[in-house]
């Protein structure tokens, strides 16, 4: 790959490498990242360290301004530290909502202000965040969005309830659509920062069917937001949830990030189906339905590098984008379907030593990843977006 | 759309306002309904040799511009749009592609310079019934001659000259040079639904020539031929699309235009996402093909097989979404329907190439 200013660039590198040998905690070397998993909550010390270091240097959001702590460097940097990350068997431990979504929103639409207060414990790691945008009556159709915020002079009080509050039990903040004007729809709703820290908030983890709780309900009852703490003007939040909604699909269609992609499925194929005499997947229709998949995943991965390509060349935005989560995560979904299916009764296992460990993930990732089409803008809605935005469908016009 | 130099560019938008001024659909029907030999426009055929496009993967010691073929698929992308018969896929991309990767400096001397200025004419024979099965060849060499019977020649027709496999004295496949006015070669034309320009050709005691490369270069010569058709069929998919979408947007019933309902909305969205999937994988094979790169046969396939599915769909909704309108000959959709099933036919259709997948990687 020809990036400009090579020799600045291997310079850099030697000295990402140099740094991450320093800071990095052998022990844990080769270890997934706690970020989503329980012992966030229980970190070890070399956990705190790594987490700490990377957060003093910046390097968890390199590309950030380094005003607010990032590290403010170029994107050829950032992948840099990324490949040498990855080289050195070190996960990146700043993560989470506040850096996929609100943090890069925040630099986007954010008073100086509030970046200088929100933006460094982001950095650091310090805060989770959470999205309160869906409600109950109020999931595809977000704009429907009931929960009110009423001006109380210095600060608005905050009555209704989320769900879907990925994190909730773990965040100190939410980023929170609200509605300030009951007379309209879009135009009447709130962009505001809600302190989870405080009496008038309960959170209550909602258990999913594959056993896990990544989502909560939260309920806020004269909960309050300090009037600083309104991003964009009052009334205007629609237009910076929806970009929020956009650093959320862009994080979504990355794909194998959501499942462990560990065997492939013709590995595990012709481990539980067996292979006839000249080494094909005996089962000749299952065969077929894992060569597909097989190439669909495959068209995928060349979209998304095409896509990446695009958007540093010389082409303009890539069209390409509007497409990913859609099929990514269909792709994904027949996957997981695939994958209990060659796996039989064992691919049924929910707990004990008669099921391994992988047995025991593929059902629940199969079942986990019936989310990833409702969640994010659902397929359909995903659908909406192409034929409308990318196609130029009209809507509907009420029938007479 | 894949990032593209300079020259690409210029060359992308010289075919695009070619296509548009001289040889939109309405040309194709003219050619259809003339019943013309060959399966193609010879004028028209003459315009794109004189723009160099024929030279395109031909290096400039034989007189071409040795640009590659990423750029030779562009071109056919554009040709693919408004179903543009010509033998540039057959001749300059696949026969040539024989003649550089397997000939000897004498027959690229001999061929080569005439391929890439149009005046000659090349054609890939390498299948024996009614499916692509380039393994299964029972034509054979003997002495210098060649006999057997060759089924549903590209430009057979027009061919010049054959590129033909066929086994060798010591049984092992290869390609082998036949020249069109041997006194042994017998064509029969086929009138297909694509009204294309193909041809069965029989072989008897023709004096044939070998290229060097075995079936190896068989193999390299029908990834190129795959890839470069992959690319016309993009083209005439996204045309198709577009075609539709127009439609979608002024038809008029119960008082809305039809592209306001949601049920042709996802249905669109479908095409669309399928498309640009299927153009990921057609320039991948496109620029693997140009890089040399191992994973050449597998992207290949992938190409070959998604765009066959995403033609089939868009072509199969092209003519359901313009309702009887679309079940008219006067009508363009069926151009487009018919011209897809033969295009998926070949060079291998898309279960040949899932299983040629699966095979590659191992299962």
């Amino acid at each position: 790959m020809a990036d400009f200013g090579g020799t600045d660039l291997e310079a850099f590198r030697a000295e990402a490498r140099a740094w991450i040998e320093a800071n990095f905690p052998a022990s844990l070397k080769g270890k997934p990242n706690p970020m989503m998993r329980e012992e966030r909550a229980n970190p070890s010390a070399d956990q705190e360290a790594w987490r700490k270091a990377m957060g003093d240097k910046g390097w968890g959001v390199p590309t950030w301004p380094a005003a607010y702590g990032g590290g403010g460097l170029s994107p050829a940097e950032g992948r840099i530290i990324q490949q040498e990350l990855g080289r050195a068997g070190a996960y990146n431990p700043i993560g989470g909502m506040g850096v996929m979504m609100f943090g890069p929103t925040l630099l986007e639409y954010g008073t100086e202000d509030q970046k200088r207060e929100h933006i460094p414990p982001i950095v650091k790691g310090d805060l989770q965040w959470c999205q309160g945008y869906s409600e109950p009556g109020a999931g595809s159709d977000l704009a429907s969005l009931q929960t009110r915020a009423e001006d109380k002079g210095d600060h608005f009080l905050i009555n209704g309830q989320k769900i879907w509050t990925s994190g909730a039990q773990f965040a100190q903040w939410c980023f929170c659509l609200v509605r300030t004007d009951t007379s309209k729809k879009h135009e009447g709703i709130s962009f505001v920062l809600i302190d989870m820290d405080q009496p008038g908030v309960e959170v209550r983890p909602i258990q999913l069917i594959n056993g896990t709780s990544p989502f909560c309900e939260t309920f806020f009852t004269d909960a309050r937001a300090e009037k600083k703490n309104l991003v964009g003007p009052l009334n205007g939040g629609w237009t910076i949830g929806k970009r929020l909604l956009q650093h959320e699909r862009s994080g979504l269609s990355g794909g194998g990030g959501m499942f462990g992609m560990g065997k492939s499925l013709e590995q595990l194929a012709k481990e539980y189906i067996g292979v006839d005499e000249q080494g094909r997947v005996a089962d000749a229709d299952l065969r077929a339905r894992v060569i597909q998949n097989d190439m669909d995943w495959r068209a995928f991965q060349q979209t998304a590098m095409r896509a990446m390509a695009e958007s540093k060349g010389n082409s303009g935005p890539s069209a390409a984008t509007s497409i990913m989560k859609n099929a990514a995560t269909s792709t994904l979904q027949t996957r997981a379907e695939l994958t209990i299916e060659i796996m039989g009764h064992q691919g049924l296992g929910w707990s004990g030593d008669e099921f391994n460990k992988e047995e025991k993930e593929a059902v629940r990732s199969w079942l986990g990843g019936k989310a990833t089409t409702i969640y994010g803008g659902s397929q359909e809605i995903q659908s909406n977006i192409i034929s409308k935005r990318i196609l130029g469908l009209p809507d509907l016009t009420q029938s007479h | 759309m894949a990032v593209l130099s300079e020259e690409q560019s210029m060359l992308r938008d010289a075919a695009k306002s070619w296509v548009q001024e001289k040889s939109p659909v309405t040309a194709f029907r003219k050619m259809r309904d003339s019943g013309a030999e060959l399966g193609y426009d010879a004028a028209a055929w003459n315009e794109m040799a004189e723009m160099g496009w024929a030279g395109v993967i031909i290096p400039e010691e034989y007189g071409g511009s040795n640009f590659g073929y990423l750029s030779m698929g562009l071109i056919l992308e554009e040709l693919g749009r408004t179903l543009t018969a010509s033998p540039l896929l057959a001749s300059a991309l696949a026969a040539a592609s024989a003649l550089v990767l397997g000939g000897t400096d004498a027959q690229k001397s001999e061929w080569l310079p005439k391929i890439a200025e149009g005046t000659a004419v090349g054609a890939l024979a390498v299948d024996e019934g009614a499916h692509h099965a380039p393994d299964r060849v029972a034509a054979e060499v003997k002495g210098g001659k060649l006999s057997g019977k060759k089924t549903f020649v590209l430009e057979g027709m027009a061919a010049n000259v054959f590129v033909v496999s066929a086994k060798g004295d010591d049984g092992a496949l290869g390609l082998y040079l036949v020249r069109g006015d041997d006194a042994g070669v017998t064509r029969t034309r086929l009138h297909l639904a694509d009204s294309r320009g193909a041809a069965n050709v029989e072989f008897k005691d023709a004096a044939a020539e070998p290229l060097t490369g075995g079936k190896d270069l068989l193999e390299k010569v029908l990834d190129r031929a795959r890839a470069g058709l992959a690319a016309e069929m993009l083209g005439s998919a996204i045309q198709a699309f577009e075609t539709t979408l127009d439609y979608l947007k002024v038809r008029v019933q119960f008082g809305q235009v039809i592209g306001s309902f949601q049920a042709l909305q996802h249905r669109a969205a479908k095409m669309f996402t399928d498309l640009e999937l299927a153009r990921s994988t057609v320039e991948a094979a496109l620029a693997a093909i140009d890089a040399d790169s191992p994973d050449t046969p597998e992207l290949v396939s992938l190409a070959k097989a998604k765009m066959g599915d995403t033609f089939h769909l868009v072509s199969n909704e092209m003519v359901q979404m313009h309702g009887g309108i679309g079940m008219t000959d006067a009508h363009d959709a069926g151009f487009y329907l018919k011209r897809a099933r033969a295009a998926e036919a070949a060079f291998g259709n898309q279960a040949f190439h899932r299983d040629r997948y699966a095979r590659i990687q191992g299962y």
